[in-house]
């Protein structure tokens, strides 16, 4: 590599992680004040623990996260199934589309969007609308994790299997979703971290006694910086990198058998 | 379960879903662009009568309410608020493009051991809340943060720099939070571009830099364009870095749209801002199609 | 091993080059001479070296230990971009985005060469290979045949001396290899430009080559002429590499005038020409198409077996013949026969002539 490319490649990662790094340190920091250290301690976090409201928020955050990670890894695979297995039926660039779109939409839109529609409805908002807008969005990245295995599936394994009499029930029930699992369980994980971490969709579509934690996190946020959301904020990111070590491992693995 | 019904389960039922809560909202939306705040409860009248026929279609039609699209076309602040969210959307893009680059490239040219640790160094801030890291930028940026404590200190200013609330805050939050969506797709094309198409251009005489802007850049276009798409469009109507980051003076439509759902509670003209938004964002997707499609006939024209 | 230097002076020489991967010796020491307009060929199976041999010439490998001289000019140094020899990619490695005039003229760039003479260099290299008319065409819609004459075109674009080949001829079929192999003898003739071509296939190498050097766990184990490989193998790995052949295990007998020596196999003793120590441990090797198979009565001095499998091969048949001792000997027959064929299952008797047998280390 370049002496060139190396500079750029520190530089970009520099960038990325120096607030990372930042809250961390700071969160650490005795002292209120960000410019100035006043020693090593972890009262930050006594406090954090000690807040209630914020752990109540914690709470309905994974709820939330749970069960619409579960939700989008059901209906992602199964795009993606329909994706890879089924040609070109009619209307798949529109499918596409459809998948797709929620990704890049603008969180204000999808958020303002679905609100109308529980309103409209008649649905009251709480948990289960959070659920379900969150559930609407993670799907398509959901969609991309499994797609990319999929593609790169041997083919022939399924074909010995069905060559062999199984049926076509056995087959994906037995060789392909045993062969596609980690990368389900990789697009769950990265549906889960979507959720937990959604603050725009989340204030439009909750409800009462539904606060997430980035919306509380957010009513602090607002009133400025604060050492106790650094030391929320290193928690997020040590389950976060957690999270990415588990989803990258399952990424790596190839499968039983495969 | 038969074939047929198991292909139409396992391809429908994300469609349903999808449509049911990704297209219907946005039919419910248009609908209550057009209404006015007195109107805009359930059943969100004007309601269309489908017995009605064609009389019945006329008086949805009056009923239609067009002032918040009037408001909209006549008030400065929505005209400005649009330009500038796609003037911060494409000045950051831009930039990202810039950085992104040789960013992935660097990438792409690192030993077979690194990359995979080089591609998770870059997902992990991605995967990390985003408020968060925008929330650190404030403590950075802030006067009495750390990068002007630290300039300070070090003498190359007198007084704190207005970084925080202002457009440079909104453009370095972009530029800081977009950067993996930029960076990840320019990358994945840039690592399947095939070593001995380098190796050819060295024999046949090209030095590094001839064979990145001949082979490398040209080859890497479709995921540049991936990644300027998965950058700009979200950044249109983004709304967390512009409210903590900007200032009063930095408007754009994602904060326009908050304040008037929650602040003003006018659900309708909150609509119409989003119907604004989702114009403008239509824009750059249908030219991103041309051009592939374009591209596409380009290859298959040449062979004939 | 040293190859034996041409008369004028080579336009390659290698001095010992050696390249390491970790613990593993890729090429070991290999020294070799390379004249002018010559076409040489390194053989051997995978992973013997010869294509991190022909890498390292290029340009993309740089040796551990010894010296690459082109012209007398040390190229060891120099990267790729730099050397003056050109290499043909085994997967033609051509570029997708370009079309076929852009990638054969892609290394036009830098010689100084106007437009006017890079177009008429272009529109002469496109005749050459025979794909006037295709300078617009994008290689993916080429046939395999069509992106070859492509890569090599590219290849030659900037009149190299000496020009590398990764097996050439490896993604075609039968026929057309065949075809392309007169193709590019013609086209080296004519321009007089060294080839080095890199190749598993026994039968390609004797094709092309004026010289093979065959490679065996990164040594040059032997070079020459292909006659001289086929007839007069130095060891049982290179007999084994060109072509089918039978080995016949015995201890060698005294040295004799004329180089005829007698072995004694657990078939008897055959007579047969080579070097060695009186008693050392050998092997006999004759082709299959050297042996002389007759019917039960035979002339004393002839071995004696049955005939266990015939199979028709179109120009020939080949024979399994099991011997007294057990061990199989194979025999080749050009059609249409001298005589006719003896059926299977009868008795025949095999004859070794002297000339066709060598001796060969054990």
């Amino acid at each position: 590599m370049s002496a060139f490319a190396r500079t750029a490649l520190t530089l970009a990662l520099a960038f990325l992680y120096a607030p990372i790094l930042v809250l961390v340190i700071y969160s650490f920091n005795d002292s209120k004040l960000v410019t100035v250290w006043g020693g090593f301690s972890t009262r930050w976090y006594a406090v954090l623990f000690a807040d209630g409201p914020l752990i109540a928020a914690a709470l309905v955050s994974l709820k939330v996260a749970l069960l619409s990670a579960a939700i989008a890894g059901v209906l992602g695979t199964l795009a993606a199934l329909a994706l890879d297995r089924h040609g070109r039926f009619r209307g798949r660039g529109a499918y596409t589309g459809l998948l797709y779109a929620p990704m890049v939409m603008p969180e204000v839109i999808t958020g303002l969007s679905l609100l109308l529609l529980f309103v409209g409805i008649g649905l009251d908002r709480g948990v289960s609308t959070i659920v379900i807008a969150h559930a609407t969005f993670a799907t398509g990245f959901v969609a991309v994790v499994v797609g990319a295995r999929l593609k790169g599936l041997d083919r022939s394994l399924e074909e010995a299997a069905a060559d062999l009499g199984a049926s076509s029930m056995r087959v994906f029930f037995g060789i392909t979703l045993p062969l596609i699992a980690p990368s389900v369980a990789a697009g769950f994980l990265l549906a889960f971290t979507l959720s937990l971490d959604d603050l725009v969709i989340a204030s439009f579509v909750s409800g009462p006694g539904a606060t997430t934690l980035p919306m509380r996190l957010y009513s602090q946020v607002r009133l400025g910086v604060n050492p106790e959301i650094n030391a929320a904020s290193t928690l997020m990111i040590a389950t976060v990198g957690l999270v990415v070590l588990m989803a990258s491992w399952l990424t790596a693995r190839r499968g039983q058998g495969g | 379960m038969s074939g047929r019904l198991a292909r139409l389960f396992v391809r429908g039922l994300p469609l349903v879903w999808l449509v049911l809560f990704f297209l219907v909202p946005f039919a419910v939306t248009l609908k209550i662009s057009f209404s006015s705040p007195a109107t805009a409860q359930p059943p969100y009248l004007p309601v269309i009568d489908w017995q009605g026929g064609l009389e019945g279609w006329r008086e949805f039609l009056e009923a239609l309410d067009f002032q918040n699209y009037r408001m909209i076309a006549e008030d400065a602040l929505y005209r400005d608020a649009a330009l500038s969210s796609l003037g911060y959307a494409g000045l950051a893009t831009a930039i990202l493009a810039l950085i992104g680059t040789p960013t992935a490239y660097a990438m792409a040219r690192a030993s077979a051991r690194w990359q995979p640790i080089l591609v998770a160094l870059v997902i992990v801030p991605f995967w990390t809340s985003f408020l968060i890291r925008v929330y650190a930028w404030i403590a950075i940026l802030k006067p009495e943060g750390l990068l002007n404590g630290a300039l300070m200190k070090l003498g190359l200013i007198a007084s704190p720099l207005p970084i925080l609330d202002s457009p440079y805050g909104v453009l370095i939050g972009l530029t800081y939070a977009y950067l993996p969506f930029m960076v990840l797709p320019l990358y994945a094309v840039m690592s399947r571009l095939d070593p001995t198409l380098l190796e050819a251009a060295a024999d046949l005489g090209a030095g590094r830099r001839r064979a990145f802007f001949t082979l490398t850049l040209p080859l890497a276009l479709p995921g540049l364009a991936a990644g300027a798409l998965l950058c700009f469009i979200p950044m249109v109507g983004e709304f967390i870095i512009p409210d903590l980051l900007g200032g009063s003076d930095t408007l754009m439509l994602g904060r326009v749209l908050w304040s008037e759902f929650f602040s003003n509670r006018d659900w309708p003209l909150a609509s119409a801002v989003a119907v604004l938004l989702l114009i403008l964002i239509v824009g750059p997707v249908v030219l991103f199609r041309e051009a592939e499609l374009r591209r596409e006939e380009a290859a298959e024209g040449r062979g004939r | 091993m040293h190859a034996p230097l041409p008369p004028a002076a080579p336009l390659l020489t290698l001095e010992r080059i050696t390249k390491r991967f970790g613990p593993h010796t890729a090429v070991d020491g290999v020294s070799l001479d390379l004249a002018a307009g010559e076409v040489f060929c390194l053989l051997g199976p995978s992973g013997c070296g010869k294509s991190t041999l022909l890498r390292l010439v290029a340009g993309f490998e740089a040796p551990d230990a010894g010296a690459i001289r082109l012209d007398g000019a040390d190229l060891t140094a120099l990267p790729p971009h730099r050397r003056p020899v050109n290499m043909m990619f085994q997967s033609y490695a051509l570029f997708p985005h370009m079309s076929v005039a852009a990638n054969v003229g892609y290394g036009l760039k830098g010689l100084g060469l106007s437009r006017k003479q890079a177009a008429e260099r272009i529109a002469g290299l496109m005749k050459l290979v025979r794909l006037e008319g295709f300078e617009t065409r994008r290689p993916e819609k080429l046939s395999g045949g069509q992106r070859q004459r492509v890569a090599l075109a590219r290849a030659l674009a900037r009149e190299p001396k000496l020009l590398l080949l990764d097996e050439p001829l490896g993604a075609l079929d039968r026929t057309l290899r065949e075809e392309t192999q007169g193709e590019l003898r013609a086209i080296q003739r004519r321009l007089g430009t060294g080839f080095v071509v890199v190749t598993h296939d026994p039968e390609e190498a004797m094709a092309l080559a004026d010289r093979i050097g065959v490679m065996e766990r990164g040594r040059l184990v032997q070079v020459g002429p292909a006659r001289d490989l086929y007839e007069r193998p130095a060891s049982r790995f290179v007999a084994g590499l060109l072509g089918d052949v039978n080995l016949i295990e015995g201890r060698l007998g005294p040295d004799a005038p004329g180089g005829i020596r007698t072995v004694e196999t657990a078939l008897g003793a055959i007579r047969a020409s080579g070097e060695g120590a009186a008693g050392a441990a050998v092997v006999v090797a004759v082709r299959p198409e050297r042996l002389v198979v007759g019917g039960a009565e035979g002339l004393p001095g002839t071995l004696r077996g049955t005939l266990v499998e015939q199979t028709f091969l179109g120009d020939r048949i080949r024979a399994r013949i099991t011997m007294a001792d057990g061990s199989v000997l194979r025999a080749s027959a050009a059609l249409p026969m001298a005589g006719p064929m003896p059926a299977v299952g009868a008795p025949v008797t095999v004859a070794i002539p002297a000339d066709a047998a060598r001796v060969l280390p054990a």
